[in-house]
């Protein structure tokens, strides 16, 4: 025991997402041991009594705006902000400027994440030079960078060409890659404001139909199928997208799904007040589509959770909604969000969430360690939570730079206790430790 | 009285009712040679104008000045707006001013409300059409219109039950078309709506009318009301409709049509109209017609809507 290092701790007592009761003990950012541990004299403890311990969430869907958008989230600040949330790993999308869409920029954003220290920020490059959607970008190139891309999209823009598609599923297969599409087909949601539905016909809003989404993920489904390649599809959104879903899975195309904490909580009813917090893309949707988003998410169908992290600087959402620009922050309040739409609602409980928020995401990006379950020799990305917590949601629990957030003054349960990115905490108490901090004794 | 008027959502019969009493006491006043009423004196009212409508700007600058206010008219064209200034800027500005009441035009659905619910301005806010949302003003002059021809000197206290319109055109794009049906509704009229597939909302299943997409099964109804609504010319460059021609022959006014309809049925258009595309220029301009007095009517409800808004205390 005397060998123990520095840095070396037990957190004692944690639940884990079954319900049994375990310590962990940490020791140069890897688990060592689990199980009831025998205290040892002076080491340091952390007393998880009534909390529960998850392996760290990874986040397939992240926008850190850095290069280009530094007014709205910084790598830094979007790491920050993942960290609140009780993140290890994020996947930052490529719509940057310039555009993440060779090696030079997902080298930069991965080198700036690792100079954060907060999470493992791991780059998606574009699937098209300058996300244009027109030639092929260099997805080699960038996965054998040392930012090692392994997810392929063109995130905010949806990979509309059905050739350009066909060749990046075939392409990315070189490398063992995924392309994650935005199922938006552009000519059916041109100037699109709110969903195609009553609400959007009551506010006057041009709609974004369903159909938008559904047409192109059947689409992608028949091309990854008749290429053998591998489909991801970003933040589903429609009850007719679950169907699609479905059917692909059945017939045993290689597909996967993210949905969105908003989606499975927020409907376009919230867009009533023209409040731009509201205005996202894909749009909310109907309590229906609600409804099938969180019965995809508990029997599979949607693979992961995926925040899809937007921040937009106050002036950006502070205007006419039509001007204003399309998306939330998320990473703060994703695990909250989904306490109270599936678990809170008995839809699954926290092994479900645990899969959908961790392992699964992990398995969907290649990251063999980060999808595995909390044992003995895993790094340590770990979360403490507090299940029973109830708070009024402000913006001094925001941690990145923007405060875009749709749930700004409800009412939501957890809380994130700690988060531990490779034995070291980055959120203690409930709170996000200073950079400086980072590296010193705690 | 109201804090703002941004939509006809809210209104009920009663609420309804009256305003429109309001504004035939306004109408009164508008006949006497002293047109001039001092209700509003010391107030500044801005009519902030994103959108060019000079008939829309008059007829408010009319119903201000005709309380005594004191007008700024503020158009966007060729002001710092067109730079760049946001709709914020814009408001604080106008705040800084004192500006007691803005009446804004906008292409933005929802500028209205935004503008009123931001904080930015303490002013009372008047919709005076935003995108493709709602014109509460022209439905209440329509709807003021209708009654008027329907019971004349005798209009007061009156609503609209049984009354049966059909509002034919670009429903989709159309701010008179949502202001109409929740108002005509609201005041016991029944609203049934005609357009091509193309120009229906995909989900209207929320509003309290029947649609069709059958222009002469609804003439041959025999409506009370025939409200037909501007078509804007580029619908058929988006694919809408494939050509001019086409659409009257479905969907316009023709004179064949309107001499279908009971003798009794109003024939009404918010303008400006496209002569011999949804209206014939002969029915635009026949007995059954309302066009010009609406225009007229749209001074006295505007009053009315302005003191409604404006007079009294206004909380902080």
């Amino acid at each position: 025991m005397s060998s123990r290092s520095m840095d070396s701790f037990v957190i004692r007592g944690a639940a884990r997402a079954d319900g049994t009761r375990t310590d962990v003990r940490v020791d140069g950012g890897v688990i060592v041991a689990t199980g009831a541990l025998v205290a040892v004299a002076g080491e340091r403890t952390i007393d998880a009594d009534g909390l529960l311990l998850l392996p760290g969430f990874v986040d397939l869907h992240t926008h850190l705006r850095q290069p280009g958008g530094e007014g709205a989230e910084t790598v830094l600040t979007g790491s920050r902000a993942a960290a609140a949330g009780g993140f290890t790993t994020i996947h930052a999308m490529p719509n940057t400027t310039p555009a993440a869409d060779g090696p030079g920029v997902v080298e930069q954003v991965a080198a700036l994440g690792e100079e954060a220290g907060y999470v493992d920020v791991r780059p998606i490059g574009a699937v098209s030079k300058g996300r244009e959607g027109k030639e092929l970008a260099e997805l080699v190139a960038m996965a054998r960078s040392r930012a090692r891309v392994r997810i392929f999209s063109d995130d905010g823009s949806c990979v509309a060409d059905p050739l350009l598609m066909r060749r990046a599923l075939e392409y990315a297969r070189i490398v063992d890659g995924v392309i994650a599409q935005h199922a938006e087909e552009p000519r059916l949601t041109a100037g699109a404001q709110l969903h195609d539905g009553a609400v959007a016909a009551d506010l006057g809003l041009k709609g974004w139909p369903a159909v938008a989404e559904e047409a192109i993920i059947a689409r992608d489904a028949l091309l990854a199928e008749s290429t053998d390649s591998r489909l991801h599809v970003c933040h589903v959104s429609t009850a007719g997208s679950v169907e699609v879903l479905r059917w692909a899975k059945r017939r045993g195309i290689r597909i996967t799904a993210e949905v969105t904490p908003h989606h499975l909580w927020l409907t376009d009813e919230s867009a009533r007040g023209y409040d731009a917090r509201f205005k996202v893309n894909p749009p909310l949707r109907t309590a229906e589509d609600v409804a099938v988003l969180r019965a995809a998410l508990a029997d599979g169908t949607i693979d992961a959770v995926a925040t899809d992290h937007a921040p937009h600087p106050a002036e950006s959402k502070r205007s006419e909604w039509s001007a204003a620009a399309m998306g939330m922050v998320g990473l703060e309040t994703a695990v909250l969000v989904v306490q109270a739409a599936m678990v809170e609602t008995g839809l699954i409980d926290w092994p479900e969430v645990e899969r959908a928020m961790s392992s699964r995401p992990a398995e969907i990006a290649g990251l063999v360690d980060a999808a595995r379950p909390i044992a003995e020799g895993r790094p340590a990305d770990l979360v403490l939570l507090d299940p029973t917590a109830r708070r009024r949601f402000g913006v001094e629990h925001l941690a990145g730079r923007s405060t875009n957030s749709p749930y700004l003054g409800q009412d939501l349960p957890g809380r994130v206790v700690a988060t531990f990115f490779r034995g070291t905490p980055t959120v203690l108490d409930g709170a996000v430790r200073e950079p400086d901090q980072l590296g010193a004794a705690w | 009285m109201s804090e703002h008027l941004l939509s006809t959502k809210g209104f009920t019969r009663d609420s309804a009712v009256t305003l429109l009493d309001v504004a035939e006491d306004m109408a009164d006043t508008q006949r006497r040679q002293v047109k001039k009423l001092p209700t509003l004196r010391g107030t500044t009212i801005v009519n902030l104008f994103f959108e060019d409508s000079t008939r829309t700007r008059i007829s408010f600058e009319a119903a201000a000045k005709r309380l005594s206010a004191d007008v700024i008219t503020f158009s966007a064209k060729g002001s710092s707006v067109s730079k760049g200034e946001s709709l914020q800027d814009t408001a604080q500005t106008l705040q800084a001013m004192g500006a007691d009441g803005i009446v804004i035009r906008h292409s933005s659905s929802g500028a209205a409300h935004t503008l009123a619910t931001s904080g930015w301005t303490r002013a009372g806010v008047v919709n005076a059409g935003d995108g493709t949302h709602e014109h509460p003003t022209q439905a209440l002059l329509d709807a003021f219109t209708i009654r008027k021809r329907r019971h004349g000197d005798d209009s007061r206290g009156r609503d609209l039950a049984g009354v049966r319109v059909v509002i034919v055109g670009d429903i989709l794009h159309s701010r008179v078309a949502r202001s109409n049906l929740w108002l005509l509704t609201a005041m016991g009229a029944s609203v049934h709506l005609v357009a091509p597939p193309t120009l229906l909302p995909s989900h209207t299943e929320g509003w309290p009318v029947t649609t069709g997409i059958d222009l002469d099964e609804a003439i041959d109804g025999g409506p009370d009301v025939v409200m037909m609504l501007r078509v804007q010319r580029e619908r058929m460059t988006e694919a809408f409709f494939p050509t001019a021609k086409e659409y009257a022959s479905l969907y316009g006014l023709s004179v064949a049509r309107a001499d279908r309809l009971p003798e009794s049925s109003l024939v009404m258009h918010p303008g400006p109209m496209n002569r011999g595309l949804e209206i014939a220029g002969a029915v635009a301009d026949s007995p059954r017609s309302t066009v010009l007095e609406q225009v007229q009517n749209g001074i006295g409800v505007r009053m009315a809507v302005l003191y409604d808004v404006l007079a009294g205390e206004r909380s902080a």
